[in-house]
């Protein structure tokens, strides 16, 4: 009975783990980047195929082996002092041939589900369709949306419109980004050089998350963006305000003085622009617009530096401390730093201007 | 022959022990200094690891800053990759391959002793990176154009990626093709290549795969090289390159290389089974096949790490399949494991737990692989932490598992002492635990979304808790390590008794004293089949006993004193040339990288050139040097 008892007590780890491993159904989900938690069509295709068939099959496929392991560890396990030599069997054909069988088969079951959704996935639904086609630019470390269709750009926030198809191109000025909205879509990468495709319809309006998934340097991780989903109405809306001109600050308020600082001495406009509009016609996907992201309607964006939380505290932060907040970000090596050597760094009371005159407009 | 043996045995004591080490072509010390270079260097990388997880153990963590994560992130897994597993394995090629083919060293031994001081030279040039304050910080895959365009990776950090592993791909190479030409060569008379044992058919395999894989490695750090150095534009799209060549040139190398670290510690995995079992592997030549197979097919499988490239949706379904098919050698390879257990007579000593555990960890790692070679699966996976998830399964479940499990096994044969069982217990049971807490919630913050590489994230993620539970995981993991220093510490300090055959081995290596003489085999043996000396002791299908006290007593090589050299036998020389080309070829990597930096710039060539002079001078001397010394071969020959 000792021999039983040593057994059962080493072998108690598998059937842990395989409560472990089942329990991941419910760990997982309720987060803001979750893939089983889709909310358009692409995600929600993957994730259906994860849990059929895969991930039953990878339950039978664990089951199998955990359990015929154990049986392993408990049946056969040598008692003290047997010196018995058990029957030397080399193998047995038919054996070989059924668990070579066994593994084709469960892959079958999966290769096939798995190459029809990969060409349905990949559909572009063709210029005579509804779909709204915007081109996707990542830089380091931010994302430039442009809508050649309307001539506007933006940057940050991609606004969809639910239960329309959107085309995305997807490229990169620099180096290979990854375009990855999880409770969307999967991820496209951004090449330099190249143009990618990604398609999906949103299901659910709202704001959803959305980052980068290809290590593209330092700041890697704080390249962020927003898919904001919206009814038809409420993106029109939108469009056509992004096709007039921002907003100019009343003269005398703080926010004229921000204007003149942000075009003159501080030297915002050399790498920012506030006109949302711009002529696809002269300017292609594969050619720059500015430097840094469009600032056009910016208090509407839910980040700013592509990670914070868009408030003006945060700008106030993000412009008086940029080496701190996000340290080898373009403002920060070429605007903050240099600034800072030649000791001309804002005053407290200039940020102030340059956030009021941002936050006006509206 | 007396005469000459008490002279080489006069002048091999007239050596300190530092020169005789520095100086040694034996495959065995070799294989230690192998071993020992490649556990600092675990426990360095897995250091390295342990800084990642504190910065990660909580949102919006100030421990290391971005640039920092990335260096040592990067130097983690190329340090785990090119100076970990794959000398960790070269370690047991050398501990173990000639002794299990009843050679007395291997082919070429100073073109042994060359990979080894090249592989020491050029890991050591990559770490020195961090005392330069500029380690690699681009992945351990490098990506074009972040790697290859200074605009990007300013500073040396990547000439000592590319520099140091080309280096390093010198040392597998110049490995890879003396073990081939070995166990080609060198094999013991009636050992035909099915009697071979499966371990080192899967070496045999894995030098076949080195040959042919890391030339593209080599050209793909050549031309990120020549666009870091020379403005090139191979990888620069504004020029007309495209970034994504170089990701083929990896890959086509990067697949390979997994099945180049797994199938040696699969083969591992196949002694140790059936010897701790007291049966023949089952279907020992569809395990070798299926080897053979994953071998082959892992040459068609690379896009499955660019599904999200854009390549398109044929290439992806074709990649797709290539890749499951690779399930289907593995799982035949599974299931024979499986089937060697069933009906046998277990004995769960410390080298067959760790083997054992590493079967069920492997099919853990499977079957997440099958689902990232689901290519629509990918496309959410792929980057996630699911993906680091399913690697450290195979990387660690099964490649360090088992080759911990080699350890234990083969330890007698390293040092003539058997490791404490005990201890082997304590340490196989923390480390077993560990890694499953460490790695398995790593599959859920994946599938909640979290990138790998990311040096932060913020609390509204979500990824906080598991991340908490990870980091737990890692240090116990890390920590669970010191058990087995504490246990060699502790073996050490006995005397080396341990017997020939400690477990009732099945293979050569067990007919020989633990440590073996210098010349391994006093009398090569003859080979009777696959399990050569398990028939010698328990005989073969038509004699077999079936107790093991009718054990037949085998004299071959058992009685040998151990003094002095046998008739015949001559060992090659120890060389200094082979480290001192090591160094020459080290010295010109050093001295390309210190051409690529502002201060040290203008002496980079000349050092580059002091290199070659030291290359080319080595090598006349290495090719002027006998190999063995001729008066006593002669002397041996008339005493003869």
């Amino acid at each position: 009975m000792q021999g039983t008892s040593v057994r059962w007590r080493l072998a108690w780890i598998f059937p842990l783990g395989g409560l472990l491993f089942t329990s991941g159904c419910g760990v997982i989900g309720g987060k803001i980047a979750s893939t089983s938690d889709p909310a358009g069509d692409q995600a929600r295709h993957i994730w259906n195929l994860f849990v059929v068939p895969v991930w039953w099959l990878t339950v039978a496929v664990f089951l199998l082996v955990t359990v015929w392991m154990l049986l392993n560890i408990i049946r056969f396990r040598r008692k003290p002092g047997d010196t018995r030599i058990p029957p030397q069997v080399h193998g047995n054909t038919r054996l070989e041939i059924a668990w070579t069988l066994i593994p084709a088969i469960i892959l079958a079951l999966i290769a096939i589900p798995s190459t029809r959704l990969i060409f349905e996935l990949n559909r572009d639904p063709g210029q005579e369709s509804n779909a709204l086609r915007v081109e996707v630019i990542g830089h380091q470390w931010w994302w430039e949306f442009r809508y050649p269709e309307y001539g506007i750009v933006t940057a940050g926030d991609l606004h969809v419109v639910v239960d329309r198809p959107v085309v995305l191109t997807i490229t990169s000025q620099d180096v290979i980004h990854s375009f990855w909205p999880p409770r969307l879509a999967g991820k496209v990468d951004a090449i330099p050089g190249r143009h990618n495709t990604m398609v999906f319809t949103p299901e659910e309006t709202g704001v959803f998350y959305g980052q980068c998934a290809e290590l593209c340097g330092a700041q890697h991780a704080h390249m962020q963006f927003r898919v904001v989903v919206e009814t038809q109405e409420d993106f029109d809306a939108w469009v056509a305000k992004h096709q007039r001109p921002v907003p100019q600050p009343a003269a005398g308020t703080l926010a004229a003085q921000g204007k003149e600082l942000f075009e003159g001495s501080a030297g915002c406009a050399g790498c920012h622009s506030v006109d949302p509009r711009y002529d696809p016609t002269t300017t292609p996907i594969n050619k720059t617009l500015m430097i840094g992201p469009n600032l056009a309607y910016f208090p509407e964006r839910h980040t700013l530096a592509a990670f914070l939380p868009n408030t003006p505290e945060n700008l106030h932060q993000w412009i008086a401390n940029t080496e701190q907040v996000k340290p080898y970000s373009t403002m920060a090596e070429k605007w903050w730093k240099i600034r800072a050597q030649q000791n001309m760094l804002l005053t407290d009371d200039q940020v102030n201007a340059i956030v009021a005159y941002l936050e006006s407009l509206r | 022959m007396a005469e000459a043996a008490l002279r080489l045995e006069q002048a091999g004591y007239r050596r300190s022990a530092l020169v005789e080490w520095l100086t040694t072509v034996d495959h065995k010390k070799i294989g230690i200094l192998y071993y020992w270079t490649s556990i600092v260097y675990l426990l360095l990388a897995g250091f390295l690891a342990l800084l990642m997880r504190i910065q990660l153990a909580q949102p919006d963590m100030n421990f290391l800053g971005p640039k920092t994560y990335n260096e040592v992130m990067t130097m983690h897994g190329t340090m785990m990759i090119f100076a970990v597993a794959m000398p960790l394995n070269a370690a047991f090629f050398n501990i173990a391959v000639p002794l299990m083919i009843g050679a007395r060293d291997v082919a070429f031994p100073r073109l042994n002793a060359f990979s080894y001081w090249s592989f020491l030279f050029g890991s050591l040039l990559m770490w020195s990176s961090f005392l330069f304050g500029h380690a690699p910080d681009a992945g351990w895959f490098g990506y074009a154009n972040l790697s290859s365009s200074r605009l990007y990776s300013a500073g040396p950090g990547l000439d000592f990626w590319d520099l140091g592993l080309q280096v390093l791909g010198i040392s597998s190479i110049a490995g890879a093709l003396n073990f081939f030409v070995t166990i080609v060569n060198m094999r013991a008379p009636g050992m035909s290549l099915m009697r071979m044992p499966v371990y080192v058919w899967m070496v045999l395999v894995t030098a076949v795969l080195i040959l042919l894989a890391f030339p593209s490695l080599t050209v793909g750090l050549f031309m990120i090289m020549f666009d870091r150095y020379f403005d090139t534009n191979f990888f620069n799209p504004l020029h007309g390159g495209d970034p994504v060549i170089w990701q083929h040139l990896f890959w086509i190398f990067g697949h390979p290389e997994v099945y180049i670290l797994v199938l040696p510690p699969m083969g591992i995995i196949s002694e140790i089974l059936p010897t701790f079992s007291r049966k023949p592997l089952f279907g020992a030549p569809f395990v070798i096949f299926a080897g053979i197979a994953i071998a082959f097919l892992s040459f068609f499988v690379w896009a499955h790490h660019m599904f999200t490239v854009g390549l398109g949706p044929v290439p992806n379904a074709l990649f797709a399949a290539s890749t499951m098919m690779i399930g289907i050698p593995t799982g035949v390879k599974v299931f024979n494991w499986l089937a060697t257990m069933w009906g046998g007579s277990i004995d769960f000593k410390a080298p067959m737990k760790f083997a054992s555990a590493a079967v069920w960890l492997l099919m853990m790692g499977g079957v997440t692989g099958v689902m990232h070679a689901t290519v629509p699966l990918d496309y959410q996976q792929q980057d996630s932490y699911f993906i680091v998830a399913h690697f450290h399964y195979i990387i660690f479940g099964v490649i360090v598992m088992a080759l911990l499990g080699a350890t234990y096994y083969w330890f007698p044969k390293m040092y003539g002492r058997l490791l404490d069982e005990r201890l082997g217990t304590v340490h196989f049971w923390l480390t077993f635990l560990a890694m499953n807490l460490t790695f398995f919630p790593m599959h859920f913050v994946g599938l909640d979304g979290m990138p790998r590489r990311y040096f932060t994230y913020s609390a509204e993620t979500g990824w906080g808790t598991w991340n908490l539970v990870i980091t737990i995981g890692a240090f116990i993991l890390g920590l669970s390590q010191l058990v087995l220093l504490v246990n060699v510490v502790k073996t050490m300090r006995q005397p080396a008794n341990a017997p020939a055959d400690p477990w009732d081995g099945r293979t050569l290596e067990w007919t020989i004293p633990s440590p073996p003489p210098a010349y391994n085999f006093a009398v090569i043996p003859t080979v009777r089949g696959r399990d050569a000396y398990w028939i010698e002791k328990y005989g073969d299908g038509h004699h077999t006993v079936t107790d093991t006290t009718q054990r037949r007593h085998v004299s071959v090589n058992r009685d040998n004193p151990g003094h002095g050299l046998p008739a015949g036998v001559h060992l090659p020389k120890p060389s200094w040339w082979p480290m001192i080309v090591s160094a020459g070829l080290t010295a010109m990597a050093a001295g390309m990288i210190m051409h690529g930096t502002e201060t040290l710039g203008p002496l980079g060539f000349p050092v580059v050139g002091i290199g070659a002079f030291v290359v080319f001078f080595g090598l006349l001397g290495w090719h002027f040097e006998p190999a063995i010394e001729h008066a006593e071969h002669e002397q041996a020959h008339v005493h003869h």
